[in-house]
């Protein structure tokens, strides 16, 4: 079974922190990838830029909309995603609590169906 | 692991607060007019955060807790003080248990705060005061850098930084409290000088003109970020895009931009790959996005011109033809004696140096006293072979005040010439 950990946070809160306590963050999520890589349960992982780039695409009434801004103007955002393969949302869960707390919270949700691939640049290249 | 944990969660805490603090600052602002108070609620308001936040846990919403733990923080001292007879139309919500985020989230109108930020920011940028104490003034109040720090960027003791941004805060919000909420217009023109105020912070740390450069890199920084937020609350501007997009490009030449004993590397110099690829992808997702608004001002037009740098794998690759029809395009809607000159170095590189100096020439009169004038058309009369010319070119450079970096390259560059005409004398 596919699981989505989807991440949110205010956007702010991550630059805020000192470089060393976003290394300490960043190293968690080095390590489940690492872990998850090494089981071969990792499928996808992305980290999404910054909203102000986004836009939004929306029908309103007969228009077809394309809108400066993320689809919602809320005090956190989706920032970033993970698909990982777990047997139980249970284990999925457990995968999600060893990410770094307190800068961001994370929902674990199920994956109906899928398909594609996400290829990221690395970030450190 | 305890320990970890816990320097983790203050970490966090205090993350939690400078991401909170311009909006929470420009609410209280306009409750009670007056910044001073305005402040001292704030920070009251962490006082009381960094008691609650480690046993209760991070609210879900930190910038409503703390806007109405500083409001009735503040009221209730106040009334105690009796300085005055508090009222307003916000009904008292207790702090104590409860659901704040609930309680609070029909108190904050979101178009109201937008104002209100920009209220805060349009208040350092006033005309009255001096471009330095604009800069130091948002960085106190809307960046909340510490005295300290401020005066260390500006390479200025903390004891007078201090007296300045004291004098400039008094001066700036006795006009900012008086700011009503703005009409359509005035909502633009204050965003376009909340632009050019950030442009200019971003500036002053990215010139190395001296001082410290970690500090440096935290103003380019904190520019960088109230850029950001102005997009968040006024998304669709096509110029405040192009403002972060221009910014994100010459950031990213940050790593290639000084030598390990920190001196200033020539743009054709520089290590590309060391380039911040990610911001760069930014910076042209920000351009493409304001592009699709069909009003390309200023900022996109510079941006424009950043991105034709950094497309350029090396320096020859450089598209100085696109570079040329975008000075040109900027010279229309920005006309200015410097960004001439820049068109005239983008022409002598499309055609050759006499076509630049030709152009450099029609607007030599306005320049005299800009340095980099004089350095310019020196370059281009060196590359055009006028050496004698050049020589004179780059004396008058060294009249205007080059910092030692430039005065060593012009020194060198004279020599070279003095060298060439020797060549072509004896040849």
């Amino acid at each position: 079974m596919q699981y989505a950990i989807l991440i949110y946070s205010s956007e702010d809160i991550f630059g805020r922190l000192t470089d060393e306590e976003q290394e300490q963050a960043l190293d968690k999520h080095r390590a489940l990838q690492q872990e998850l890589t090494g089981s071969g349960t990792l499928d996808a992982v992305a980290k999404l830029m910054d909203t102000s780039s986004a836009m939004t695409v929306r029908q309103t009434g007969e228009n077809l909309l394309v809108l400066d801004g993320p689809f919602a103007e809320t005090k956190e955002q989706l920032l970033g995603i993970y698909v990982i393969e777990c047997e139980t949302i249970d284990a999925a869960i457990e995968q999600a609590k060893k990410l770094p707390q307190g800068i961001a919270a994370y929902e674990v949700r199920p994956i109906g169906w899928g398909g594609g691939k996400i290829a990221v640049e690395d970030a450190d290249s | 692991m305890l320990i970890a944990d816990s320097l983790d969660e203050s970490g966090a805490i205090a993350a939690h607060f400078s991401a909170a603090r311009t909006r929470v600052l420009a609410a209280l602002t306009r409750q009670f007019f007056d910044l001073d108070m305005a402040e001292e609620a704030y920070q009251e308001a962490c006082k009381r955060a960094l008691e609650r936040w480690p046993l209760q846990g991070i609210p879900r919403d930190p910038t409503a807790w703390l806007l109405l733990t500083g409001r009735n923080a503040t009221i209730d001292r106040l009334r105690k003080d009796k300085r005055l007879v508090f009222k307003d139309a916000l009904p008292d919500v207790p702090v104590e248990g409860g659901n704040i985020e609930a309680d609070i989230a029909e108190l904050i109108d979101t178009a109201e705060l937008r104002d209100d930020v920009l209220r805060l920011m349009f208040m350092c940028c006033h005309p009255d005061l001096a471009l330095q104490d604009q800069l130091a003034l948002a960085l106190k109040v809307i960046g909340g850098f510490s005295v300290d720090k401020i005066a260390r960027a500006f390479v200025v003791k903390p004891k007078a930084m201090e007296q300045r941004i004291t004098r400039a805060k008094k001066r700036a919000a006795a006009i900012a409290t008086q700011l009503e909420s703005p009409t359509l217009q005035e909502r633009a023109a204050r965003l376009k000088a909340v632009c050019v105020m950030a442009y200019l912070l971003f500036n002053e740390g990215y010139s190395a003109s001296g001082g410290d450069v970690h500090i440096r890199e935290e103003l380019c920084d904190e520019a960088i970020r109230l850029v950001r937020l102005l997009i968040r609350l006024f998304p669709s501007q096509a110029e405040v895009m192009g403002l972060l997009a221009l910014c994100l490009f010459q950031n990213s030449r940050r790593g290639a931009r000084l030598t390990s004993d920190g001196r200033l590397v020539a743009l054709e110099d520089q290590n590309r790959t060391l380039w911040d690829q990610i911001e760069i992808a930014e910076g042209r997702v920000l351009l493409e996005k304001a592009l699709r608004h069909g009003r390309a001002g200023p900022y996109q037009i510079q941006a424009a011109i950043a991105a034709t740098h950094c497309r350029a794998q090396q320096a020859e690759d450089t598209d100085w033809a696109e570079i040329e029809r975008l000075y040109a395009a900027l010279e229309q809607v920005q006309p200015s004696p410097v960004v001439s000159l820049n068109r005239a170095v983008a022409l002598s590189k499309t055609s050759d140096a006499q076509t630049g100096l030709a152009y450099l020439a029609s607007h030599a009169t306005t320049l005299d006293n800009y340095l980099y004038f004089h350095a310019t058309r020196a370059s281009l009369l060196q590359s055009a072979g006028q050496f004698e010319q050049a020589i004179a070119a780059y004396e008058q450079a060294l009249l205007l005040g080059p910092t030692g970096q430039e005065r060593e390259h012009i020194h060198q560059q004279i020599g070279s010439c003095k060298k060439s005409e020797k060549n072509i004398v004896t040849v």
